[in-house]
């Protein structure tokens, strides 16, 4: 703006308030044209609008990308893992994390590690390894080493990144056996993350047909399954958890207590979503294209499932995953008490329970690492739902 | 009031009747019976075992009378204090638990009283500056302490107070006073322990009851009658504390109701970790070794606490919302 003030002498007098009349004469055409973005705002569909909205939410679509990141681990986690999940080095049990360098005596010489050199104590009993300075060894990238079975199919050794040659790779110390305790946590990762997708699935599946029936049909199916998820909420869930997965017997494999885990914990998270759906039909069932559905004679399963999901599915996946986090952490507390998913089954809680008690806290630290994965993910999960709560809503 | 606190009391005799048969349904569902696991057991060790011993074991604890009639004695003798017997300990399950359910009630009343302490004022702060530093570290603090698992969270402070104290912070009393009658000392070593695991507990439900407290804050603080207050010329704090805090904190008091199973969960991993004597290591034993009567009325005695908080948040939302009727016509 200039700073000149104005001639007012030669402006017409000032309209008076709320009363404009417009010099040109009138062309009906002008309202309707638009900017060419106001024209891609407008025309965009739902879900378009929806991604708009989520992309402005930073933290949301870093955690996407982080969640991304962690997915992708699940699916190469062999290739990505510099060892095999049940290889034991007998030569380095309960060694430290071995820090990764770059300089070795002031010159660069690419990431490398310092190997151990490792002494018993002969009167504590305790293990020491100093670091052996004199040698680098350098990380090998695009390498062959351990063996495994990649998705427990087919043979293979290529890793992504392996320790020199004889040389050792503990970024994150090793357990009691000398496993290496990065590797672990790549691997556990499979487990842990997918609980949590196939148990939203499951409680995804009874929380819509449970609330869809009752908000649909009100009365007295309302009315029965609004007592049971109050009485169901009134319990606390740890115990119950502990309750339900005592029953799952000793004797089965390893993949039943996983799906046997599985299916407990949707059983007890349906509530939180059916109260969602429930509340949304109550509202949307008196909309007039329900209305218009139904007296074009479509069935309440049609309804439902054609018109009103649709309209309130963005908020059912912000709702799911925002209680993704919620079974992440049941699992990771379950098999820390040793009441859900038992070795050899590698999740992040069946890990945790390496540092069960005071004294392996104490002189190895780096057992309680398995945990660092567990709050990123349960952090990153409840930001992008958030995220995708605020996106749900995109007219706002 | 009083007519609405007779039927809120009503309405938590089915409730509990319902809840009451889920957990004995539960805790019969595993194959078996204890004494087939006390039977195994015994012929592992080597031991004859007479059959004859066993039937007669087993008539005397009823279990070998059809499921609805077992649970009928079981429901009756809890309604006469009964909590019947622990196979495992061969004691009555009341002298098994002891002082155990009302350790796990101070430890559930005093996390909830420390959330409420902590999450009131800083929730407030929060909301009133609104993107200052200070909330930024608040909820940076609080999505870190819902994240975390309990248990983590614990053997992190075991870690770090076992470092710089070079204590251990696990159980509840010193020592010497386990066993013990109570004393004034008993109670002052008691309250000296108790903060670990209320700090543990109570982190979790902290943090969403700040986020809770500050969203509602946030809500009401944009409303017009806060303008009208502003512009009356009235201090700020009044504006705050008269107004806005009053409406917000409706919500908090419902909260119980999803606080206290929060609270009773997480103290039932921390316990474990941490070595209380309170319910939740004790329930895990008993679980693992089909003592039902014992896990059956842990189960039943933590769903009534949080039935009976549910109960009381009601009558304080009674109390303080006017909005709340008291009547019948309770609309949908």
């Amino acid at each position: 703006m200039s700073d000149k003030p104005i001639d007012r002498r030669n402006l017409p007098p000032p309209p008076r308030e709320g009363h404009y009349v417009d010099p040109d004469p009138f062309n009906p055409y002008t309202k309707d044209t638009l900017t060419p973005e106001q024209e891609r705002y407008y025309q965009a569909g739902q879900w378009t609008i929806m991604w708009w909205k989520f992309r402005h939410h930073k933290l949301a679509v870093v955690s996407g990308l982080v969640l991304a990141f962690f997915y992708l681990l699940v699916v190469i986690a062999e290739i990505v893992a510099p060892y095999n999940l049940h290889t034991r080095n007998t030569d380095s049990i309960y060694a430290p994390p071995q820090a990764l360098r770059f300089f070795h005596e002031g010159a660069f010489v690419g990431p490398f590690v310092y190997g151990f050199d490792y002494k018993l104590d002969l009167t504590t009993l305790s293990r020491n390894y100093v670091p052996n300075k004199s040698e680098p060894q350098r990380i090998r990238f695009f390498c062959l080493g351990d063996e495994y079975r990649f998705w427990g199919q087919w043979e293979g050794n290529f890793h992504l990144f392996c320790p020199a040659k004889d040389g050792t790779l503990f970024l994150m110390g090793t357990d009691r056996l000398g496993r290496d305790v990065l590797s672990r946590i790549i691997y556990g990762a499979r487990i842990s993350l997918t609980i949590g997708l196939i148990g939203i699935s499951l409680s995804f599946i009874l929380g819509i047909v449970i609330g869809g029936l009752a908000g649909y049909y009100g009365g007295w199916v309302d009315d029965l399954t609004q007592r049971s998820i109050e009485i169901l909420r009134s319990f606390p869930e740890i115990p119950l958890f502990m309750t339900l997965s005592a029953i799952l017997p000793v004797t089965w494999s390893p993949i039943g207590v996983f799906f046997g885990l599985t299916f407990i914990l949707a059983l007890l998270d349906w509530p939180g979503l059916a109260r969602a759906v429930r509340s949304k039909l109550l509202s949307l069932r008196e909309e007039d294209f329900a209305t218009a559905a139904q007296l074009m004679g479509a069935s309440p399963a049609r309804i439902i499932g054609r018109h009103l999901l649709p309209s309130f599915a963005s908020h059912l996946i912000a709702s799911a995953t925002l209680s993704i986090p919620n079974m992440i952490l049941a699992e990771t507390a379950l098999s820390y008490l040793g009441l859900g998913l038992r070795p050899p089954v590698t999740s992040w809680g069946v890990l945790l329970t390496e540092a069960q008690n005071i004294n392996a806290i104490t002189l190895y630290p780096w057992l309680l690492l398995p945990g660092v994965p567990v709050v990123i993910v349960v952090l990153a999960f409840n930001f992008l739902g958030d995220g995708l709560r605020d996106a749900a809503d995109p007219y706002k | 009031m009083l007519a609405y606190t007779l039927r809120r009391l009503f309405v938590m005799i089915p409730t509990l009747l319902v809840i009451s048969f889920l957990i004995f349904f539960i805790i019969q569902l595993p194959p078996g019976d204890y004494l087939e696991t006390y039977l195994a057991e015994l012929q592992a060790q080597g031991e004859a075992v007479d059959p004859a011993k066993i039937a007669f074991l087993r008539e005397q604890y009823g279990l070998d009378r059809p499921f609805v009639e077992q649970y009928f004695f079981w429901v009756l003798d809890l309604l006469q204090g009964e909590m019947g017997y622990s196979f495992e300990y061969q004691l009555p399950v009341a002298e098994v638990v002891g002082d155990r359910l009302w350790l796990t009630v101070v430890l559930a009343t005093t996390t909830v009283i420390f959330t409420y302490l902590v999450a009131f004022p800083i929730g407030i702060y929060s909301a009133v500056r609104q993107y200052s530093i200070g909330d930024y570290i608040f909820t940076f603090i609080g999505f870190l302490g819902l994240a975390t698992p309990n248990f983590l969270l614990a053997l992190i402070l075991l870690y770090l107070g076992n470092k710089w104290f070079g204590t251990s912070y696990g159980g509840l009393f010193d020592p010497q006073y386990i066993d013990q009658p109570w004393s004034w000392e008993k109670v002052g070593s008691l309250l000296a322990h108790l903060w670990v695991p209320v700090v543990v507990i109570g982190t979790s439900g902290t943090a969403g009851m700040i986020r809770r407290l500050r969203a509602n804050m946030l809500d009401e603080l944009q409303k017009q009658y806060v303008t009208t207050a502003r512009a009356k010329g009235l201090a700020e704090w009044k504006v705050i504390a008269k107004y806005p805090l009053r409406l917000a904190v409706n919500p908090f008091i419902a909260d119980i109701g999803s606080l206290l199973p929060q609270v009773i969960s997480g103290a039932a991993i921390v316990s474990v970790v941490l070595d209380l004597s309170t319910t939740g290591s004790m329930l895990v034993k008993a679980l693992q070794s089909q003592d039902m009567y014992l896990a059956g009325s842990f189960l039943m005695f933590q769903a009534l606490l949080v039935v009976i908080g549910v109960f009381l948040s009601d009558l304080a939302l009674a109390a303080l919302d006017p909005r709340i009727r008291l009547g019948g016509g309770a609309t949908k």
